[in-house]
């Protein structure tokens, strides 16, 4: 298949934007997303011209590098799935697609499509832990952790940190991120003795960079790991008891 | 060359099971009040860096780390999916320290040093402790305790592992135990961040020079020991189940300024991978190894049998793993699955498009425990499955090949894991340590946490405790000067090449060659072919390489070509290593060198060493070898039949 291409190139931070158009053509459907991309960038850098730059790494869906806007949506049309694992059979021949960076006021453009999403590693260094030395741990049994609970911690801790909530919430609001790791550790006895500390800090710290949630739940059909908004009602639920229990 | 000093390991004495203990009450402290006076540069964060980061910093070291993703959660680390294991023996099987210490060494075909292997498998059980009490959520039983499976060639079940996330959930576990030192103000983290050499003053290791990826700026930092952590080279074949930025640059620098590399040539095939569907490929999906469990591999007994797989009536199928190898079956080791499953591709039994894979089918497992736990045990992998190859496995039989995957070899590391430069560490796949000539599954999770967590900050203590109250050496030092100067103009060169060609091209070139003649199967007038076409494709790089853009922005292009550069030097010493290691043994597989049955055949009178290679810019490697005793595990031929 043929594709047109619209993409946004932008130098550096401070430079001003613009898309460009490109073609891609002969593109087979079982090439994935990002794949045709390094086409493209091939063809760029043999003529002479700078390749799109974008983050990627494990190609796998997991690491949460990549990320970008294909036609408006974050990670692109099919859903529970990252920019990395889409292929083209998704779409078909004679489409125009219009590829840009997560746009998002605390997510500055780096370059291209790479944006600084740093902000997502401060609200985990705000308590967004366990306090576990090394060789401070008990014996791994010696608690056990119903598995429902155990399961529930896991739904939320699979999280990849990619963004994509940011990136598609009207409000640029971090809440599903931020709400994910609050409920994988509170929900564990492990993460119990400090979970009020942790929701606190982490909420606020979220709060200083990020929108407000207005409940939009775009973030939640943007996540390519399906984690879910019910994480956010427990996250709120925790800071208010935290709160109340604190004055 | 050859260099017969031999290498000294520094292996403490006593009995196996004693040797950590007794060197641990040996070991010089730092006390507590004196480790905030000492500086010490972590290189990477994956699993090993973080671990490592995240535990000196809780002793109270001053730790600066640094990784070249945006995030220390997003190392390669991330990717595993399979599982860790440890000698917990929960299950009740008949684990112990000891047969996993067994089942490492002859895995790992007797080419590991059985002192590592055993401290190893004592700290198997420590690591899984910690991770549970950082929140790792392991699989559990109803009844609320951890669960295991059996994994890749074992015949206990030890593996612990989180759905098919375990890498993940370990790498948030060891990042947050980071994070919250860089909260406390004991590790400071520069992330995009690339090391791009070593500071070597007066033999000894003293900091490193750094590239900013965002702006250029080149920096110096300056360390009292410097500990690598950056992983392994599979990324050397170009095509590999490895994150697509895994490259072997910081280890390889360490290995122009002197510290020695180890048995390069030990890599590893995964058998369970996606096979390529095109030219255009740029990375391979591995399957994880866990699906051995349930799935069964079979080819078509007749070659290009037309009907589609479920068509394939029981008595037309070959489940090859199974006839050849009765007791282990579809779970023997990774090189003999992968070698297996070549000889049925080449044979022209292969399956699919291209005909270049073998089934893994899910029939049986699926009628006898039910689509939900077959769900519940590898949905995320049927799910990644059907995204890439528009195919259900639910319905139709997997397709899968081996792929590059894993790499043993490393920078040569002894007892404490300090490399050849003093002060100068590795750890994790970077280092060449514990899995010989082969890695047994969900084992080099373990390594990388044992050596983060539970190695270096004991070992380190004894570098460190004689050089209290001695700075570190001003950046200012002309030997910083000069090494600032040399990533510089490395750095010019790369953007004023002006040539045609990008550094991508060389690097699937390189690729082709190295899979080709060493890869799978090796002999010598391939390797000597390989050997001769990488230096002709070294010198092309050198006169045609094309690298738009400048220096003074991210520019990943200009990242790529200093990994590529790296990778040509690394894939020739790959060849040459694998040309002079004249056996067999685990994935290296050398033709002339197996038995009447097709397996590996080791020579142990001429070979029961670890190959270490010197760098001699420019001249040939020199050789240095450290012989392999076995007290504990005596040698003995693999079957798995
Ligand atoms: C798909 C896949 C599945 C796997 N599954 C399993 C499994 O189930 N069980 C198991 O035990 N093992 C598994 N492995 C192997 C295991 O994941 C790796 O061996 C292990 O995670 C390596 O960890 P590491 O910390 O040594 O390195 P990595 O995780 O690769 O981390 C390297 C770090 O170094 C940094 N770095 C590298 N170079 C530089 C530089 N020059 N400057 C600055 N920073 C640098 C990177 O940014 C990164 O932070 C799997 C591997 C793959 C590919
Ligand atoms: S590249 Fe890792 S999640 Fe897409």
């Amino acid at each position: 298949m043929d594709l047109t291409l619209r993409v946004w190139r932008q130098e550096s931070p401070e430079a001003e934007g613009r898309f460009e158009t490109y073609r891609a053509v002969d593109v087979q459907p079982d090439m994935s997303f990002l794949e045709m991309l390094d086409i493209l960038n091939e063809k760029l850098l043999t003529s002479g011209f700078e390749p799109i730059a974008f983050d990627h790494d494990c190609r796998e869906g997991i690491c949460g590098s990549c990320g970008v806007m294909i036609n408006g949506q974050a990670h692109g049309p099919q859903r529970n799935t990252a920019t990395c694992q889409l292929h083209m059979r998704e779409f078909s021949d004679g489409d125009t697609l219009v590829i840009e960076p997560w746009r998002a006021t605390n997510f500055p453009i780096i370059r291209d499509l790479v944006v600084d999403r740093s902000p997502f590693d401060r609200i985990i260094t705000a308590g967004g832990y366990i306090s576990a030395p090394t060789g401070s741990a008990p014996e791994a049994n010696l608690i056990p952790v119903p598995k429902e609970t155990s399961d529930a911690a896991m739904d939320a801790a699979a999280c990849i940190g990619c963004g994509a909530c940011v990136a598609a919430c009207p409000n640029g609001a971090a809440q599903l991120f931020t709400a994910a790791k609050v409920a994988h550790l509170n929900l564990l006895p492990q993460g119990g003795p400090e979970r009020r500390s942790r929701v606190e800090r982490m909420v606020e710290t979220m709060e200083e960079y990020f929108g407000s949630c207005t409940n939009h739940g775009e973030c939640e059909s943007a996540c390519p790991k399906g984690i879910s908004l019910d994480n956010i009602a427990l996250m709120n639920r925790e800071y208010l008891l935290s709160k109340i229990r604190s004055r | 060359m050859e260099n017969q000093n031999g290498l000294d390991a520094k292996v403490p004495t006593g009995a196996i099971n004693e040797r950590w203990e007794n060197h641990l009450a040996d070991i010089n402290l730092v006390s507590p009040a004196n480790k905030r006076r000492f500086t010490i540069i972590v290189v990477g964060t994956g699993l090993a860096g973080a671990s490592a980061a995240a535990t000196l910093g809780e002793l109270g070291y001053q730790v600066k780390a640094f990784t070249f993703h945006d995030s220390g959660r997003r190392a390669h680390s991330i990717a595993a999916q399979g599982g860790i294991n440890a000698a917990k023996n929960y299950p009740n099987d008949g684990d112990s320290i000891h047969r996993l210490f067994y089942d490492t060494v002859k895995g790992g075909d007797y080419r590991s040093r059985e002192s590592n292997v055993y401290r190893l498998a004592q700290l198997s059980v420590e690591i899984i402790d910690q991770c549970v009490a950082q929140g790792v959520p392991f699989a559990r039983e109803y009844g609320g305790l951890l669960s295991n499976r059996s994994f890749g060639g074992a015949q206990v079940s030890r593996t612990f592992y989180a759905r098919g996330q375990t890498g993940q959930q370990l790498l948030l576990g060891a990042y947050q135990a980071m994070m919250r030192q860089v909260d406390l103000g004991t590790v400071e983290l520069f992330t995009q961040t690339e090391m791009l050499d070593v500071v070597v003053k007066d033999g000894q290791a003293v900091g490193i020079i750094t590239r900013d990826l965002i702006d250029g700026t080149i920096d110096s930092h300056a360390g009292h020991a410097v500990v690598l952590a950056t992983g392994g080279y599979s990324n050397v074949y170009f095509l590999s189940t490895n994150a697509m930025k895994s490259n072997v640059t910081a280890v390889w620098r360490a290995h122009r300024q002197g510290a020695w590399f180890a048995n390069p040539c030990y890599t590893q095939i995964h058998p369970t991978c996606i096979p390529p569907s095109d030219e255009f490929q740029s990375k391979l999906t591995l399957m994880s190894e866990s699906l051995r469990n349930d799935g069964r591999i079979w080819v078509p007994s007749r070659s290009g049998d037309p009907r589609p797989a479920e068509e394939i009536p029981d008595a037309d199928r070959d489940y090859y793993l199974e006839r050849r190898y009765p007791a282990f079956g579809n779970l023997v080791p990774r090189d003999v699955a992968s070698r297996a499953a070549k000889l049925e591709v080449d044979g022209g039994k292969g399956v699919g498009p291209l005909q270049n894979g073998v089934y893994l089918d899910f029939a049986d497992a699926l009628g006898r425990l039910g689509e939900d736990t077959v769900r519940e045990r590898y949905g995320n992998l049927f799910d990644m499955y059907q995204r890439i190859t528009g195919e259900d496995p639910y319905l139709t039989p997997m397709r899968i090949y081996p792929a590059m995957h894993y790499t043993m070899g490393g920078l040569w590391v002894d007892y404490n894991l300090m490399t050849t430069i003093p002060g100068l560490y590795a750890l994790g796949e970077a280092n060449f340590s514990d899995h010989g000539a082969n890695r047994l599954g969900a084992s080099a999770l373990m390594q990388g946490l044992a050596d983060g967590y539970f190695v270096i900050p004991y070992t380190l203590g004894g570098y460190l405790a004689p050089r209290l109250g001695e700075k570190t050496v001003p950046t200012t030092d002309p030997v910083f000067e000069e090494t600032r100067s040399r990533v510089r103009w490395r750095i010019e060169g790369y953007l004023t090449g002006g040539g045609t060609r990008s550094p991508d091209w060389f690097h699937r070139e390189l690729g082709k060659t190295l899979w080709e003649h060493c890869g799978m199967e090796r002999n010598a007038d391939g390797l000597r072919q390989a050997i001769s076409a990488i230096e002709s494709l070294k010198e092309e790089f050198d006169h045609d390489l094309l690298v738009p853009g400048d220096g003074h922005s991210l520019n990943q292009s200009l990242e790529k070509a200093g990994r590529v550069d790296d990778f040509l030097e690394l894939g020739r010493l790959m060849c040459i290593d694998a040309l002079h290691r004249e056996e067999s043994c685990g994935g290296h597989f050398r033709i002339e060198h197996q038995t009447e049955d097709g397996e590996a055949e080791r020579d142990d009178d001429n070979f029961s060493y670890v190959a270490a290679w010197g760098w001699t810019n420019g001249e040939e490697p020199i050789l240095n070898k450290e012989p392999l005793e076995f007290e504990y595990v005596r040698p003995s031929r693999r079957s798995y039949k």
